[in-house]
């Protein structure tokens, strides 16, 4: 399918105000490089006033370097788009997960996912509506692990006040940023007493100075059976490290999958997009049929997050019609549509409803 | 009430109430047992979940090493009781019995609606060790240090149990579950373990799968799983993600087994507190656990004289109870059941 392009598309208008933002860009591995490239096509078709600068990031070496330069990169610009960098198991242990240490380099404390039922997705459950807040540098992901005896591995598992307060806080200022009703702290206080107890107390002595937003908890274990069953139950979850991967997860699976749910990383200072459920999809690699949808709704987040709203809502409101069309479903929904399909189509409804165009500021 | 021939030697097995809707449940059972003749006597042994002192539960401990068996409810773990009160269920576990394997199979039941058809996944969770280690400290105030800890031991035990029930049924396929992305040495070692019990069992095929795209794909395809086995919190959230899968909590029946010992219950292990006391408990999962302990004690004809009549019981939508969508009571069932049982002829002869 072709699209006509308009002249005075070619070199991209100056925008209006504040200049151009630089981003970084991280392609990582799998289906990250192809995406993101759709993303960039995208934004430079819709004159967005959004630079990239790409950084590589070396998987399969040890040196540390790379993964150093991407974070200098994302501390100068505040910003990045990534996608996930794989992580190789020949390695020996000392060798950390790439996407870990970036989190925690630049302190991106709090990891959002905005998990909602969306149109033309066919799914068993309908109308879910769930934001799942997890803290993002502590817990089970300290990398803290010993074999002191031969064949007896201790692993910590971190929990301080300091993060389980401020993400609790970050929580309850995003639920009532976004008008939201009920927060449910999910935990396992009942086996780990004093770590996830710590946890749960920190977000009950933080829910005390919201009186107008609900808060209660619930263990992991009912959470995740809950989820399957009745998932409208839930409003805005916040929760530790590992049970925000299984929760997020579940989540994903039930709104119709990896392809469709994007994610974002905030630190004090800096924020990271990625697709929520961080897959390196090595298996549909440069095949045209990875879903662009999670990372598309990814790079959404990002620009709202630079205020350029106005772009942010002419691409989502895009892309979700797109999706709503059956027949250009990815493989991953049950289809046999193409990458490119979809992007060009995202194209179409972009021009059609009439982009931000110079003539119109 | 059938007349009961008394030729079959009697095995004593303990029973521990527990709380919430533990009791009522387990009395059900016992109902049950007696009208079915079964050959078994129940030691029933208290746990006050409410002190601190563990003189109630070495107890069972105690009446379980006896016995041999048990069938309990679930023990509250009282919440406002300091950190070095353990939780209850989990000290039976791990220290007296070493029940190291939780098996549960979560199987679609005829008459239930889900969303998903025809699951048949066993899933074998290390039950002693892992995030249950209850090790935490303070060291400086406002960081807790929790330890997970994996041992070569337990590891090779769970996975060499894995293949051999796998082996046993008849089973195609065991994945292991794991974040050895993440806890590279601690899950690791298992995944590790997991690898060299499967190079003993050819004939059957071994793969492994990271947590979080387990429970994803447990949501979408759960067709895909065969045999599952992982160490305990991941076992702990992927049961519940099956038994929600197929109905609910009061559903499925789990088993613990040791080299000695063998503890029978529901498999996601609640309580029940709101619902207790009201009669609208479904007593599937707990009825269907008492078969599990039948079989074990190879008492099978009892156990699938029992188990038939749950099954058609359960066709019966009318008597569903509140869990699974109906307005049935608990009582209403049980009656249901043990009218099937009458009419299927009984085991014994009448006098």
């Amino acid at each position: 399918p072709n699209h006509t392009i308009m002249p005075n598309q070619i070199i991209p208008p100056p925008a209006k105000y504040g200049g151009r933002h630089t981003v970084t860009m991280i392609p990582g591995d799998g289906i990250g490089p192809e995406l993101l490239n759709h993303a960039r096509e995208l934004f430079r078709f819709c004159c967005v006033p959004v630079d990239f600068e790409v950084v590589n990031v070396d998987s399969s070496v040890t040196s540390e370097d790379d993964i150093n330069n991407a974070v200098t990169a994302i501390k100068r610009n505040g910003v990045a788009l990534k996608g996930n960098i794989e992580t190789n198991h020949n390695l020996p242990p000392s060798h950390k997960s790439r996407n870990n240490l970036l989190r925690t380099s630049l302190d991106l404390y709090a990891n959002v996912m905005h998990c909602q039922t969306l149109p033309g997705v066919q799914t068993r459950h309908r109308d879910i509506d769930i934001i799942i807040i997890r803290e993002n540098t502590e817990g089970e992901y300290s990398s803290l692990e010993h074999e002191n005896v031969p064949g007896v591995v201790e692993c910590l598992k971190i929990i301080t006040r300091m993060n389980s307060m401020r993400l609790a806080e970050f929580a309850f200022r995003l639920a009532r940023e976004k008008g939201r009703r009920r927060i449910t702290a999910v935990h396992k206080a009942n086996i780990m007493k004093l770590g996830d107890g710590l946890f749960l107390k920190c977000c009950k002595e933080v829910a005390a100075g919201y009186p107008d937003i609900t808060f209660d908890d619930m263990i992991v274990d009912n959470t995740t059976m809950q989820l399957v069953s009745k998932p409208q139950q839930f409003d805005v979850m916040v929760m530790p490290n590992l049970y925000g991967n299984v929760v997020s997860n579940v989540c994903a699976g039930l709104v119709g999958g990896p392809g469709l749910v994007p994610g974002a990383n905030y630190g004090e200072n800096y924020a990271v997009f990625e697709t929520a459920t961080r897959n390196t999809g090595k298996s549909i690699a440069n095949k045209n049929i990875a879903n662009p949808t999670a990372t598309l709704l990814a790079s959404c987040l990002m620009l709202d997050h630079l205020r350029l709203h106005d772009h942010a809502s002419v691409i989502r409101k895009a892309v979700l019609k797109t999706l709503s069309e059956t027949q250009l479903h990815t493989a991953d929904l049950g289809g046999q549509g193409t990458t490119s399909e979809v992007v060009q189509t995202i194209m179409q409804e972009v021009q059609r409803n009439g982009f931000l165009n110079p003539k119109h500021i | 009430m059938l007349y009961c021939s008394i030729k079959e030697t009697t095995h004593t097995v303990t029973l521990i109430p527990g709380d919430g809707i533990g009791p009522e449940l387990l009395n059900h059972v016992r109902e049950l047992f007696r009208f079915s003749c079964v050959p078994l006597d129940f030691e029933v042994v208290n746990i006050n979940s409410s002190i601190t002192s563990e003189d109630d539960i070495n107890n069972a401990i105690t009446a379980i090493r006896r016995n041999g068996v048990a069938l309990k409810g679930n023990l509250e773990t009282n919440h406002t009781l300091p950190p070095s009160h353990k939780s209850r269920n989990n000290v039976l576990r791990y220290t007296g019995l070493d029940l190291y394997a939780n098996v549960m199979r979560c199987q679609s039941l005829p008459g239930v609606q889900t969303r998903h058809k025809n699951i048949d996944i066993i899933i074998i969770r290390e039950n002693t060790e892992g995030e249950y280690s209850s090790l935490e400290h303070e060291s400086v105030p406002g960081v807790v240090e929790s330890l997970k800890i994996i041992t070569r031991n337990n590891s090779l035990r769970i996975a060499d149990y894995a293949f051999q029930l796998a082996r046993e049924k008849g089973r195609r396929r065991v994945t292991a579950v794991h974040k050895a992305n993440i806890m590279k040495l601690a899950d690791g070692l298992f995944l590790q373990c997991c690898r060299e019990v499967a190079s003993g069992y050819p004939d059957i095929a071994f793969d492994s799968m990271i947590v979080d795209n387990t429970t994803m794909q447990l949501v979408s395809k759960p067709h895909q799983f065969d045999v599952m086995v992982m160490p305990n919190l991941y076992g702990n959230v992927v049961s519940n993600v099956c038994a929600g899968l197929v109905g609910g909590p009061g559903l499925v029946p789990g088993a613990n087994y040791g080299h000695n010992y063998a503890v029978f219950e529901t498999a996601t292990r609640n309580t029940g507190k709101s619902i207790a006391g009201r009669n609208i408990a479904n007593p599937t999962a707990m009825l269907l656990a008492s078969c599990l302990m039948l079989d074990h004690l190879k008492l099978h004809d009892y156990a699938s004289m029992i188990r038939n009549a749950v099954f058609a019981t359960m066709n019966e939508s009318l008597l569903h109870t509140p869990d699974i969508g109906g307005q049935g009571t608990t009582s209403e069932m049980v009656q249901s059941v043990m009218r099937n049982i009458k009419s299927s002829g009984p085991l014994t002869t009448e006098l």
